[in-house]
């Protein structure tokens, strides 16, 4: 249980907050060329990473709105919050 | 050789005030090279190196384990035991298992305090009677025992239970499978691993996998903290950290892990015999023989491995449990933990060669892991040996991710992953 910065509220609570997994896994631009080989990458492998991980997060009790974070999943400890559509921060 | 456990053995060690118990598994320090390495020596990893030596007579092998044996997930769960699953192939699996646990205390000379007092599951609205009822006639048609009960019968099963038609979540109904129950599951650990330490493997504690060595497309050995140990199979059943070990090797699986929690309150005067599962509402109650109600609440969204969980999900388990169960208003929390578990997309386990040669991933079992521990052990076992999988565990590849043959028990199941 942690607290998260919301880029558009400020401050709240993470139990106002909807988890939406790995962040930057880009839909394929021609998904009718995809190996089912790919696609079972897209759709179901993650980095799953002990460690700093990029995730999407969603406001849902709250502006209902996406952005990303960078999270230590060893500690919980958030790193950084951005926009969706920014660039991703370097470590 | 092992002595054998026994009342005569009680009596003898009673007499020299218990000084003289031997010691149940040894404290080796790794072989250079072994014919197979189980990596993680929880319930899982160490049933798997059991029958590999009994069943498969492979004796020259090693469990590798990062802290003690049991200390993971095996020892955090909420000891629930069942097999009324909805698809075949969970049903099969999850099955077998529950054959082994019948005769596990005699088979291993320990007592797993394998308990048969009955798993009920409650349906708390029209969707989840149809839902339960569907499941009660696939189970009978496997072979599995399986009741419906109507409201009345729930009460009179378990007549502590709140059964009154105002409150949020009324209970509608449930199933009742007569053979599922509990196990004390520090024991399945220690008994396992007395058990294939008598045959020969080697069970190696305080020793973390680091990395893992590749020739090619196949398996070299493993560094560990206690140096390298040269392999040509290595069976990795890490759990929660499934996915790190996979990295090493660089391998991708389909998991999540996250934690789950679970809590037990101040011990009590028998007042509850059997298991209760309330999908809807996240609350799962028994109560351990020392009296303790053993509660399980739900996973956080979040990936996390941090063996700690939102305070939020235990609070909604508590107000659901105290909805169901007047009669514990005043009672006290004694202690809280999480588990991380590995959850699959499906809600299922992956039993699993992997595309490199000699690496076998047993991982995915999310929520629902130690009901599991003899049948995983057992087919793992089969797979690694015969490089091959047995029937009952064919279709927990890892390969059903890209054929899309998933056994999607995400809600199927009796309980909600």
């Amino acid at each position: 249980m942690f607290l998260i910065n919301c880029p558009y509220c400020g401050e709240r609570d993470q139990q106002e907050f909807k988890a939406g997994g790995e962040a930057h896994i880009e839909r394929p631009k021609q998904p009718t060329e995809l190996s089912d080989d790919e696609w079972a990458e897209y759709l179901f492998m993650r980095k799953n990473i002990k460690g700093v991980q990029f995730e999407r997060w969603n406001h849902a009790h709250g502006c209902r709105k996406w952005f990303n974070m960078v999270r230590d999943t060893s500690n919980d400890e958030i790193k950084a919050i951005y926009k969706m559509g920014e660039k991703p921060p370097t470590q | 050789m092992k002595n054998k456990y026994s009342v005569f053995s009680l009596i003898k060690n009673a007499l020299s005030y218990h000084e003289n118990w031997q010691r149940a598994w040894k404290d080796p320090t790794p072989k250079k090279e072994y014919d197979a390495v189980i990596v993680g020596g929880g319930g899982h990893g160490l049933a798997t190196a059991y029958y590999l030596a009994k069943k498969h007579n492979m004796n020259n092998i090693a469990v590798v384990e990062k802290g003690w044996i049991g200390g993971g997930n095996t020892g955090r769960n909420t000891t629930i035991i069942r097999s009324n699953y909805l698809w075949d192939a969970s049903a099969g699996l999850y099955d077998h298992a529950l054959k082994i646990w019948e005769g596990l205390s005699q088979e291993l000379n320990y007592n797993v305090m394998f308990s048969q007092r009955g798993v009920m599951n409650l349906a708390h609205n029209l969707q989840d009677v149809r839902d339960l009822k569907r499941r009660t006639h696939a189970n009978r048609l496997n072979g599995i025992d399986a009741v419906y009960l109507s409201t009345e019968e729930v009460k009179k099963f378990c007549p502590i239970i709140n059964t009154s038609p105002d409150i949020r979540y009324p209970v509608l109904g449930g199933t009742l499978q007569r053979r599922a129950g509990t196990a004390r599951h520090d024991a399945v650990a220690w008994g396992y691993a007395r058990g294939a330490d008598a045959m020969g493997v080697d069970i190696i504690q305080n020793c973390e996998v680091k990395g893992i060595k590749r020739n090619g497309d196949s398996v070299e050995g493993i560094e560990t903290t206690k140096g390298f140990i040269k392999t040509k199979k290595v069976g990795v059943v890490a759990a929660g950290h499934s996915s790190v070990i996979a990295n090493m090797a660089g391998l991708r699986l389909p998991l999540e892990s996250k934690p789950l929690q679970a809590l037990v309150s101040e011990p009590v005067k028998p007042i509850i015999d059997t298991v209760v599962m309330s999908n809807a509402v996240h609350a799962y109650v028994s109560q351990s023989d020392k009296g303790e109600l053993v509660i399980g609440a739900g996973t956080d969204d979040y990936v996390s491995y941090t063996q700690k969980g939102s305070h939020q999900i235990v609070e909604g388990t508590l107000n659901a449990i105290l909805e169901l169960y007047p009669i514990f208003s005043r009672m006290r929390m004694l202690r809280q933990w999480g588990g991380i578990v590995d959850i699959c997309p499906d809600a299922s386990p992956i039993l699993s060669k992997t595309s490199i040669k000699g690496l076998y991933f047993n991982c995915g079992w999310g929520t629902g892991g130690f009901k599991a521990t003899p049948g995983s052990g057992d087919l793992f076992a089969h797979t690694i040996a015969n490089d091959e999988p047995h029937k009952l565990n064919a279709a927990f590849n890892l390969n059903r991710f890209v054929s899309g043959d998933l056994v999607d028990e995400h809600g199927a199941a009796a309980v909600a992953h």
